[in-house]
């Protein structure tokens, strides 16, 4: 699964994108966030506040329910304020 | 049409290419976002803008295509950059041109109020007291509800 971070997301975990494989159980945004707050201490401080962060998959706004597969682009990152 | 570019953009030269031609074109109205060098109490010397590449582009075309959908446009135009930007550059350039007027004003407002909370850009403030991350504005998401109820 690729994973993307933006703006103070990307500063917090130290990285602009990876890939990772999250483990088989892991099959939902929200299920997707808790895991990898579970990473290192970068990770639980950009999720310390889940209300905070929008998620996008495969380029689309999608909320914590939607569905993650192993072939997606996820992408995480505050809200936006461009304009 | 929709441009994302580190480079700042002519208003005449856009306007004039987007119409070029096209003599149904009654009316064409333009907005243009600039960086201010305050932000509520604060100074800002710059801001950088980042951007999600590919996603930027397919939602602004979704959202061009939204006000193509809802107004007989003849033509429109998004031009957004991203990068170091300083108070007085343009950041934005949003141009509808219609029949008429109604056309052209409606469809430029609304598609800078959506531009503001549906396309991925984070605003980097860079101050005397240090850089720091632009929050999203609910005055923001209030401009767009009220293209909701049409």
């Amino acid at each position: 699964m690729k994973l993307r971070y933006f703006a103070w997301l990307r500063q917090k975990i130290g990285r602009g994108e990876e890939t990772l494989q999250p483990p088989a159980d892991v099959t939902t945004v929200g299920e997707l966030l808790a895991w990898l707050a579970t990473l290192g201490p970068g990770y639980a401080a950009a999720l310390a506040d889940r209300k905070a962060v929008r998620v996008a998959v495969n380029q689309d706004y999608v909320g914590t329910n939607h569905p993650v597969a192993a072939d997606d682009e996820v992408a995480l990152f505050p809200p936006v304020t461009g304009g | 049409m929709v441009r994302v570019q580190q480079e700042d953009f002519d208003v005449g030269a856009e306007i004039a290419r987007l119409t070029e031609g096209n003599r149904a074109v009654g009316g064409l109205t333009i907005f243009v976002g600039l960086v201010r060098d305050m932000a509520g109490d604060h100074s800002i010397d710059a801001m950088a803008l980042e951007h999600y590449p590919g996603m930027t582009e397919k939602k602004l075309a979704e959202i061009e295509a939204e006000a193509q959908a809802r107004w007989p446009l003849e033509a429109s135009l998004i031009v957004h950059r991203y990068g170091r930007l300083e108070p007085g550059d343009r950041i934005v350039l949003v141009a509808c041109a219609s029949p008429h007027r109604d056309a052209a004003f409606d469809a430029c407002r609304f598609l800078i109020d959506w531009l503001k909370t549906e396309a991925p850009f984070w605003k980097l403030e860079e101050t005397e007291a240090g850089a720091h991350w632009v929050d999203a504005r609910d005055s923001d998401d209030t401009a767009k509800k009220r293209w909701l109820a049409d």
